[in-house]
C-alpha cells in the first residue's frame, strides 16, 4: 500500500529498515527531518541516534561505528558536507563502510537554503585530499530514494568503501507516494572479519589509514584504484527515457530530470526527437550507457541547478563529437521547463555551442 | 624457576619506535597491564591518535582504530554507540587532545559518553618536531615559539582541571610518571578510569605528564627533572573529579 511520505523520512525510514542501527549527525536546513525522524524511530528499532556536536565530530563518529562493524550513516546538507570531507578522506583510505546523505542547498558560504546540485564536484570528484572517489547514488523520486538508499549500505558493505546519497533539497523536502519495502532485493554480503569490535577468539584487527614508507603507500593506492576500477565496471547506473529515436538528448539527474521530462515533452509536441540520458551513479559516472548513444545523438545539453558542473563529465564522455550545451540556475532557484526549451533551441538547435 | 617479572600480555613482541627516554613507553605497559589485569583486552577497541603514539595499534594486544589528528575522541563515541559492551579508550596527545580536537573532549564529557581517554601531556607537539602546543609552558621555547611562549600566543590549558567542571565526566585525575612511585599512582588512575567505564558511570579521562627528551633538547633524566620543577607546579595533580558515591559530582 502506497503512504505519502517526505524525501528525507523515507531515507531515514530506509536506512533503518536497511538495518542501519546508529545515525551521527548535526541539525542543518533541508536535511533537518533525517535526524528528527532518527531521533523519533531508532530507540524503538533497538539503535541509537546520536546528535554530534559538529559535523566533523559526526564523521568521525561514523568512522569509529563503521570501523567497529556497525551499519551506521549520517545525513547533513552542503556547508556540514563540507566540514566532512575530511572524514570521507579518512573514511576511504580506511576502507570502512558507511552512507551519508548530502541533501543540497545553496552556496558557496553559508550560502542559501533553497535546493541546489551545486555539490556535484565535491561528491563526485573526491573531496578530500587524496586520490579517492566515493560512490554517489543520485535519486529522482522519492521511491527511488529509499531503493537507492537500501542498496547505498549493500554497495558500501560489498567495497568497504562510503556510499553518498546525492539529494538535491527539493527531493528531500518533496512528499510523494511510496511503497516499504520498495523493489530492492538484498544482497548477501562478506562478513566483517576486518572490524576492530574486540579481537576474543581471534588475532587481533586494526582498522587505519597511514603508511610508513611512500613504496607502502604507493602500493595501498595502487590497489584502492583497482577497487576504483571493479566500481567503474560493475556500478554505473543510468535510466533513459524517449532516446531511442532521439536525435538530441538532454542529461540530468535529480529534481532537473523531473523538470526537463517536461521541457522534452513540449519540444516533442513541436516534432524534436529529443530524449533524457539521467545519470543515477554520479560516480562513476555512466560513461558507457552515453557513449552508447553518442552515434545518433547530434546535440547534448546538460541542465543543472549550478553553474554547470556534471557537463564536464559529458563532455569527456562525448569527446568532441557533438556539440554539449549548459543550461542552469543557481542559488536555490529551480529552471522552468520554457527555459530550458529556450537555451536547448539557441545553443542545440540554432548551433549556438561548439563541440 | 619462578618468574619474577614478564612484559604483559597486553602489549605486543614489537619493539616501539619511542625514543629513548620517552615516557610514553612506560604509559603503554600500563595500559596493557591493566588490560591483562582487568581481563579485557579480547573486548576492549583502543583509538589510537595522530601525534607520537599513532603507532600503538602496534603496540596494544587489543583491536585499534586509527583516528584522524584530534577526532580520537568522537571515533571511540561511535565505536562504544555501536558496541556499548565493548571497553573502549583512547590515548592521545595534548595537541590532539586539547587543541585541535578539544571540541570533541569536551562534548563527550558533556555526553557522559561511557568511554576512556588517556592523554599524554608533554607540553609539545612531538610527532612534527617539537613546535608549540597547548599546554607549553610560559617562557618554553619550541621551535614556532624560538623566543619562548609569552602571553601573545596564550596561556597553558590545563584541560583536566576544566573537564572536572563538567557534568559528564565521571572520573578525571591528573598523573606523573617522573618516579616509581608516581607510576603506581598513575596506574591505579588508569585503572579506576576503566572501572568507571565498565561500571557504566560516564566519562573517564586521566591526563598523565610525560617527556620529551628529543624535542625539549635535554637528556632523559633532566627531563624527567624538568617534569618536576616545571610541568608539576603548573598542572593540577590528583584526582580532579571521582563518581558520585565517592562524594564527587554534582548532586
Ligand atoms: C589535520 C592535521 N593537522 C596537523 C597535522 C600534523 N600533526 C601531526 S601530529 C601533530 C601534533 C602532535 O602532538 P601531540 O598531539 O601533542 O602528540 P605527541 O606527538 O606530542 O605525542 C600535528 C600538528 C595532522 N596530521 N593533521
Ligand atoms: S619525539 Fe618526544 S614524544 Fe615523540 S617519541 Fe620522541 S621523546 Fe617521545
Amino acid at each position: 500500500m502506497a503512504i505519502l511520505m517526505k524525501g528525507n523520512e523515507a531515507i531515514a525510514e530506509a536506512a533503518i529498515q536497511a538495518g542501519c542501527r546508529l545515525f551521527c549527525g548535526y541539525p542543518i536546513t533541508p536535511s533537518t527531518e533525517i535526524p528528527e525522524y532518527m531521533a523519533k524511530k531508532m530507540k524503538k528499532a533497538g539503535g541509537t541516534y546520536l546528535q554530534a556536536e559538529s559535523e566533523v565530530a559526526a564523521i568521525y563518529m561514523v568512522y569509529g561505528a563503521g570501523a567497529a562493524g556497525a551499519r551506521v550513516m549520517s545525513g547533513t546538507s552542503s556547508p556540514g558536507f563540507s566540514l566532512m570531507q575530511e572524514g570521507l578522506s579518512y573514511l576511504f583510505a580506511a576502507e570502512i563502510p558507511c552512507v551519508i546523505a548530502d541533501v543540497m542547498r545553496g552556496g558557496p558560504g553559508l550560502g542559501g537554503l533553497g535546493p541546489t546540485q551545486a555539490d556535484y564536484f565535491q561528491l563526485t570528484k573526491g573531496g578530500g585530499h587524496g586520490d579517492y572517489h566515493p560512490i554517489v547514488l543520485a535519486p529522482a523520486t522519492v521511491q527511488e530514494m529509499i531503493d537507492l538508499t537500501k542498496e547505498a549500505f549493500d554497495l558500501a558493505d560489498i567495497y568497504r568503501n562510503p556510499v553518498i546519497l546525492a539529494v538535491d533539497g527539493i527531493l528531500g523536502q518533496m512528499m510523494e507516494p511510496v511503497e516499504f519495502p520498495g523493489t530492492y532485493k538484498a544482497k548477501i554480503l562478506p562478513a566483517k572479519t576486518w572490524a576492530a569490535d574486540g579481537c576474543e577468539g581471534r588475532p587481533k584487527n586494526n582498522v587505519i589509514s597511514y603508511y610508513l614508507s611512500s613504496e607502502a603507500g604507493e602500493a595501498d593506492n595502487l590497489r584502492w584504484g583497482k577497487k576504483m576500477a571493479q566500481m567503474q565496471a560493475a556500478e554505473q547506473r543510468f535510466a533513459e527515457l524517449s532516446l531511442d529515436d532521439a536525435e538530441y538528448a538532454f542529461v540530468a539527474f535529480g529534481t532537473s530530470s523531473r523538470i526537463t521530462e517536461t521541457a522534452i515533452d513540449m519540444l516533442r509536441s513541436e516534432g524534436v526527437k529529443v530524449g533524457l540520458f539521467r545519470p543515477i551513479s554520479l560516480w562513476p559516472f555512466p560513461v558507457e550507457g552515453l557513449q552508447k548513444r553518442v552515434p545518433q545523438i547530434k546535440g547534448w545539453m546538460s541542465i543543472e541547478l549550478s553553474a554547470g558542473q556534471m557537463v564536464q563529465d559529458v563532455r569527456l564522455a562525448v569527446n568532441g563529437r557533438a556539440p554539449v550545451g549548459f543550461y542552469g540556475r543557481q542559488g536555490g532557484m529551480i529552471p522552468e521547463p520554457e527555459e530550458i526549451v529556450a537555451a536547448f533551441k539557441t545553443q542545440i538547435l540554432q548551433g549556438g555551442v561548439q563541440r | 624457576m619462578k618468574t619474577v617479572f614478564a612484559k604483559t600480555a597486553g602489549l605486543t613482541d614489537r619493539v616501539t619506535h619511542y625514543c629513548p627516554g620517552c615516557t610514553h613507553g612506560i604509559i603503554h605497559r600500563l595500559i596493557g597491564e591493566i588490560l591483562e589485569e582487568m581481563e579485557i583486552i579480547g573486548k576492549t577497541v583502543g583509538v589510537a591518535p595522530v601525534g607520537c603514539a599513532g603507532f600503538c595499534e602496534n603496540y596494544f594486544a587489543c583491536d585499534i582504530i586509527g583516528a584522524a589528528h584530534g577526532r580520537a575522541v568522537a571515533v571511540a563515541t561511535g565505536a562504544k554507540r555501536a558496541h556499548p559492551d565493548r571497553v573502549v579508550f583512547t590515548y592521545q596527545g595534548d595537541g590532539d587532545g586539547a587543541s585541535i580536537g578539544l571540541a570533541e573532549t569536551v562534548s563527550a564529557a558533556a555526553r557522559g559518553e561511557k568511554l576512556t581517554s588517556i592523554f599524554v601531556n608533554n607540553a609539545i607537539y612531538g610527532m612534527t618536531g617539537g613546535q608549540m602546543a597547548p599546554t607549553t609552558l610560559l617562557g618554553m621555547k619550541t621551535a614556532t615559539s624560538p623566543y619562548g611562549r609569552d602571553e601573545s600566543m596564550g596561556y597553558p590549558l590545563d584541560l583536566p582541571k576544566l573537564l572536572a567542571q563538567v557534568r559528564g565526566a565521571a572520573y578525571v585525575a591528573s598523573v606523573s610518571v617522573d618516579n616509581p612511585q608516581a607510576v603506581r599512582e598513575a596506574k591505579k588512575a588508569l585503572k579506576k578510569a576503566f572501572q568507571v567505564q565498565l561500571d557504566g558511570l560516564g566519562y573517564s579521562f586521566v591526563s598523565i605528564l610525560s617527556t620529551c627528551p628529543t624535542n625539549w633538547g635535554v637528556t632523559p633524566v633532566e627531563a624527567l627533572e624538568w617534569v618536576r620543577t616545571k610541568m608539576k607546579p603548573y598542572f593540577a595533580l590528583g584526582e580532579l573529579k571521582v563518581p558520585a558515591e565517592e562524594g564527587g559530582g554534582e548532586e
